[in-house]
């Protein structure tokens, strides 16, 4: 019976990825990839996504630190604040995003004051981004500082270790690997966004105009160049997904290889 | 020279212990798990904060409840050797015991030196480039001991150093690790609930029962004069503690314990507390005895434990009113036909209750 079920969950979810990849030849799929308006979006992606995983570990780290290592008063309500973008619709995402940094929003006085615009351009993709895709990361490095036994910190401080040198000499290392876990999971997230994108930034060829919205776009014009888009997508996703499932043990031996000492 | 009154509350539990410990000795905190032993050492490193009393080092303030002062781990002149070794798994045996110079900013060129002079003092120099998760329980008690040594420090704080050993390592380390405390200049502390480690190891011994100094003193002290019965089981003797009582003199002097009452040596201290018989001063007899003994009690066998090495002595544990361990021959138990749930006498001269204040 459960075998059964199984077997019906792999149909639904396997059947649409192989069926997505027998729909076109390799030779179209390279054809149509070598579109100008598709390599623009391919190149804006990229771009966008690896910025929006850039700010978001560079905010992020600290911020699973303190979560993992400190008891604080409010630390429920933070973290249910960052978690809340996984569950949120990302079209409410983009208008909260509007609401917050758009012309007329909270912020976007302050925004335009000192010369920043945010709503419709490249640097609103990436805000929206890393709007969706912190909590990922977040959630990913918090459980790895979890992860590592207390034991070697107290280790570390008996060994004249301050905060700061602990935390580059034996918390970080030892946590790597759930933190690269974490960044390419966000970076995934980054690179799949499409609501909060569409909402908070629009439509716009080469400005905010990502993978996915090509997608979307190209699906009412023509059907060929939506599907190798989609491939393509779906490459770097199964990338990206495999490398984390198989990466981390073998990360961490590259980083302890990496960090032998000077013979 | 270190001076410490340790206090803590966690839960229920309450740790409040003060000793001091001198330079170039070995002190052993020794008592059964849950006597707040841990607690002490973890106070002293400056990796718990203290709610009571203090800790100096050679005069230096590590921590001092009044005043709020706290010296942070990292800061204080310590090597520390937990249960388990924490050895960094991420880490070579030379990064590991590399890891306290670079952190104190020890240039590179003198790390390397002192790292293997420490390897070497240790008979692990050819380790030093294993990862530290390839060791045996044996070797990574050894590079704990060279990471914390390397450092040179001022206090060594020891938790229960040879327990994660199996038997027969244990045996051999102890030897080493004797050798090498004996000769260090620091202040050392170990932590152990073995009595037998406590006896081999402690210069002073300060005995822990439920938090609180049971007693402190050097070895033989200890072993002479035992003053609570977690002292006198460690050390396997026969401990009771009551007041004399006079009878006028005729009688032989009495000493009236919650236990029974105990006939004494004339010349024994008059006015002593507490009182101990070995187990080998002690008679057994199957049948009411005609003996010189003045001290005459009946009891039921409880346990028969054979003593190593061969078995050739037995300890015999008598419910008894007081109870009584007595220590006897293979033959004398065969000659005896002692057995669990035997009735038996047991008997012992005035001259073999040693008294004391």
């Amino acid at each position: 019976m459960a075998g059964l079920l199984a077997g019906l969950l792999l149909v639904l979810l396997g059947l649409p990825i192989v069926s997505l990849v027998l729909r076109i030849s390799p030779g179209l799929l390279i054809d149509r990839l070598s579109e100008p308006l598709v390599l623009e979006a391919l190149r804006l992606s990229l771009v966008t996504s690896l910025a929006a995983t850039a700010v978001v570990v560079g905010l992020g780290l600290p911020v699973a630190y303190l979560l993992a290592m400190r008891e604080f008063p409010g630390k429920r309500v933070l973290e249910a604040l960052i978690d809340l973008p996984m569950v949120l619709p990302p079209t409410v995402a983009g208008v909260a995003l509007l609401t917050a940094f758009g012309r007329n929003g909270l912020a976007g006085h302050a925004l335009s004051a000192v010369g920043i615009t945010l709503p419709f351009t490249t640097l609103g993709v990436v805000v929206a981004q890393a709007f969706v895709a912190a909590p990922f990361f977040i959630g990913a490095a918090r459980a790895g500082f979890t992860e590592v036994d207390r034991k070697y910190l107290d280790a570390a401080a008996t060994l004249r270790a301050s905060p700061v040198r602990a935390f580059l000499m034996v918390l970080g290392p030892l946590a790597a690997p759930a933190i690269l876990a974490g960044a390419a999971t966000g970076w995934a997230r980054a690179l799949g966004e499409f609501g909060a994108t569409i909402t908070f930034a629009g439509n716009m060829p080469g400005v905010t105009q990502t993978m996915p919205l090509a997608v979307y776009l190209a699906l009412q014009s023509d059907l060929d160049a939506a599907i190798a888009l989609s491939v393509l997508l779906l490459l770097f996703s199964l990338t990206i997904l495999l490398t984390i499932r198989v990466g981390p043990s073998r990360l961490g031996a590259l980083i302890a290889r990496a960090r032998r000492p000077p013979r | 020279m270190l001076d410490a009154h340790l206090g803590k509350q966690r839960g229920r539990f309450t740790l409040d212990v003060a000793f001091q410990a001198r330079s170039g000795s070995t002190t052993v905190l020794v008592g059964e798990s849950g006597a707040g032993k841990t607690t002490a050492l973890r106070l002293l490193a400056g990796l718990e904060r203290l709610d009571l009393g203090f800790a100096r080092l050679e005069g230096q303030p590590y921590a001092d409840a009044a005043t709020g002062w706290h010296l942070p781990a990292w800061q204080r002149d310590i090597g520390y050797v937990a249960q388990d070794y924490a050895l960094f798994p991420h880490l070579t045996v030379f990064q590991n015991v590399a890891f306290g110079l670079r952190a104190a900013g020890v240039q590179r060129s003198h790390i390397r030196k002192q790292v293997e002079e420490s390897l070497e003092r240790l008979g692990i120099a050819p380790l030093v480039d294993r990862p530290s998760t390839q060791l045996s329980g044996g070797q990574r008690q050894r590079v704990a001991l060279a990471r914390a040594l390397v450092l040179s420090p001022r206090l060594l704080l020891l938790d229960e150093p040879l327990s994660s050993l199996d038997l027969q390592t244990r045996r051999a380390v102890r030897g080493e690790l004797q050798g090498l405390l004996s000769r260090l200049p620091c202040v050392t502390l170990y932590v152990t609930h073995s009595p037998v480690e406590a006896l081999v190891f402690g210069d002073q011994i300060v005995v822990l029962e439920g938090g609180r100094v049971a007693q402190a003193g050097s070895r033989d002290e200890l072993l002479r004069r035992p003053r609570s019965p977690f002292v006198a089981e460690l050390i396997g003797t026969n401990l009771f503690i009551g007041r004399p009582v006079s009878r006028g003199p005729v009688v032989a002097p009495t000493i009236r314990t919650p236990e029974g009452e105990f006939v004494i040596d004339e010349t024994a201290a008059p006015g002593g507390m507490f009182l101990t018989v070995s187990p080998r001063e002690i008679t057994l007899y199957s049948q009411l005895p005609e003996t010189s003994a003045q001290n005459l009690f009946l009891g039921t066998v409880r346990e028969l434990i054979p003593e190593p090495p061969a078995g050739d002595r037995v300890r015999v544990v008598l419910d008894a009113r007081p109870p009584l361990v007595v220590e006897v021959t293979r033959d004398a138990v065969a000659a005896l036909g002692l057995r669990q749930g035997m009735r038996i006498h047991a008997a012992f001269k005035a001259t073999g209750v040693q008294v004391y204040g």
